[in-house]
């Protein structure tokens, strides 16, 4: 599919801004970075509500922004989808109102989704009445997303959709958006500073610090790389694709991928689904010899492929190879002399803890 | 209440409504303007407008009359248009009006539109609307109390003055000789009956014009929002 072209630089004194970006035309990436990175000025500037000067911004074939030939597409003009941080619904409308905003300003021939298919997407089909004041925060960002939708945009925006709401509310809304991303082929960009979202959501993974791309690239390989602990800092760690193979009869569901099989708790999901685990780095330990008499079921044969120090004093970060399925291990630097760990050198993980993303 | 009386009634309301329709025809705009630019002017011309409100109407009615009199500027181009000279005419009572009224319209208005902020706008452009099409769908609807309020303002400020239709406009009967006037007249005549009647009518409306604007809206009275 045709890629996107990114190019912005913004100088405001205190902030400046200089990426240029090429991301995959299709699935989820995610901008992520700290507050003050300008990941929300990077989505600003694509959607045109931020006009960086001289910038450059192509969707496949369609050019949105080229200043030097003089091409700047006015927002309203721009086949995109924008869903704001905090609610951003209008209060003077109903919620049905609100969904027929966009939808009604495309052609006819554009509308590719109905209505009663994207409210039921989002769980919103009881709402359709009510007014923007009387909905829950979670209730308001589904209307917001499902009113972007309903223009059949070309791209979609997020900007940190789910930051204004409470762990419960954003443990609602995931599911929602792992379903966009399943069941349509719009590419959505999505900005985040919370790592779990990230490593739930994300295919490809751009980093931005003060204004500048640190890494761009897949999201397993990208999260995986030992050079950029200091974005996640205590968050550093590995997302495993993996696909549930076996309910053993102990309670244990089994799941495979590249590198070798991990066993947790009962999982619901059917055998065959696919599921992202995510393990972090301080959850992983190392030894020479296959651990003996250990209550540690998730052991895994690997090669030490780098070596690199990390924030927390004391400690490094050490990136493993499972059969070509990479992993990150946060030891202290003690246990790395004490084992002689090196760049090649065969090891065990012990994996203390997976988090499974769904 | 004589003709007169009756006639002075007709010609205030008359004048009121032409005022304020005239004033929300030019008022939105320099209000949208003051609310939404960055230019370092909006300083000056925010005080411009705001300079009715402490002004004399006699010193405001004073330039006015100079500039619409057979020496003035707008004289001249009146002339030259072949309309006459606007002092002493209804007409020239409307134009000096909606400059006297002008801050009650614009300043409801501009505190509506600065309390919308930019997230609606941008919000709308996001979903295809056109600026054009943005104010009709989400500006009007969300600044309604700002409009209600500068509407009712502008009206009654415009029924209630005295000094600038006496410089501009003097004392015409049924042409420029509103309430407020034929109330002076009363009283300068020793008519006290009459000129209680008229001075309740107007106390009366005063109070419901402001009773509606408060009951309706009563945290957004001057287009505050909340």
């Amino acid at each position: 599919m045709s890629q996107i072209h990114a190019t912005f630089r913004i100088d405001r004194g205190d902030f400046r801004l200089d990426v240029d970006l090429t991301l995959p035309g299709h699935g989820v990436t995610a901008l992520f970075g700290h507050s003050g990175s300008g990941k929300t000025t990077v989505l600003r500037a694509i959607a045109g509500l931020e006009h960086a000067p001289g910038g450059y911004f192509a969707l496949g074939d369609v050019v949105w922004q080229d200043d030097a030939k003089g091409i700047f597409i006015p927002t309203h003009q721009r086949s995109l989808g924008y869903v704001f941080q905090e609610a951003s619904l209008f209060e003077h409308l109903t919620v049905e109102d609100n969904l027929e905003f966009g939808r009604k300003r495309i052609p006819q021939s554009e509308r590719r989704f109905k209505q009663s298919d994207v409210t039921e997407l989002l769980g919103i089909g009881g709402l359709l009445n009510r007014r923007p004041a009387s909905l829950s925060g979670g209730e308001r960002q589904r209307v917001a997303i499902a009113r972007a939708l309903l223009t059949a945009p070309q791209l979609l925006l997020m900007d940190e959709p789910l930051a204004a709401l409470d762990l419960k509310r954003k443990q609602e809304i995931l599911p929602y958006l792992e379903r966009l991303h399943d069941e349509l082929s719009i590419p959505l960009i999505y900005v985040s500073h919370a790592p779990d979202e990230v490593a739930r959501l994300a295919d490809h993974l751009v980093l931005l610090d003060t204004g500048k791309v640190v890494a761009s690239g897949p999201l397993t390989e990208t999260l995986a790389r030992a050079d950029l602990p200091q974005a996640f800092a205590d968050d550093a760690g590995v997302v495993i694709k993996t696909v549930v193979t076996h309910h053993e009869e102990d309670d244990l569901t089994q799941l495979d991928f590249v590198g070798g099989s991990i066993f947790v708790a009962r999982r619901p999901e059917t055998v065959g689904r696919r599921l992202r685990c995510r393990i972090h780095a301080r959850d992983v330990s190392l030894a020479l010899e296959k651990p003996v008499a250990s209550s540690i079921l998730n052991v895994f044969h690997g090669i030490v492929t780098a070596i690199a120090p990390t924030d927390t004093p004391g400690h490094v970060l050490v990136q493993l190879s499972l059969r070509n399925t990479p992993l990150l291990a946060r030891i202290t630097e003690r246990s790395r002399k004490a084992l002689n760990l090196h760049v090649g050198q065969p090891v065990w993980a012990q994996v203390k803890a997976v988090a499974l993303l769904a | 209440m004589d003709a007169n009386d009756l006639g002075a009634i007709w010609l205030t309301l008359k004048l009121a409504s032409v005022v304020t329709i005239l004033l929300l025809l030019f008022g939105t705009p320099i209000a949208w303007w003051l609310a939404r630019t960055r230019s370092k002017l909006k300083g000056v011309f925010g005080a411009v407008v705001a300079l009715p409100l402490v002004l004399p109407p006699t010193v405001l009615g004073f330039y006015l009359l100079l500039a619409m009199g057979p020496n003035g500027l707008v004289g001249k181009f009146t002339e030259w248009l072949g309309l006459g000279l606007l002092p002493f005419t209804f007409p020239g009572l409307v134009i000096a009006s909606v400059f006297y009224s002008l801050p009650f319209m614009v300043q409801p208005l501009q505190n509506a539109f600065e309390a919308i902020g930019d997230r609606p706008l941008e919000v709308a452009a996001t979903l295809r609307a056109s600026p054009w099409d943005t104010f009709w769908s989400v500006v009007v609807p969300l600044a309604k109390p700002g409009f209600l309020s500068g509407a009712v303002l502008a009206f009654a400020h415009t029924v209630g003055e005295f000094g600038v239709v006496l410089m501009i406009g003097g004392n015409i009967p049924n042409k420029t000789r509103v309430v407020s006037v034929q109330i002076y007249d009363h009283v300068e005549a020793l008519e006290y009956t009459q000129a209680h009647v008229l001075a309740a009518c107007m106390l009366v409306f005063s109070f419901l014009v402001l009773l509606t604007l408060y009951t309706l809206n009563p945290n957004k009275v001057k287009g505050r929002e909340q």
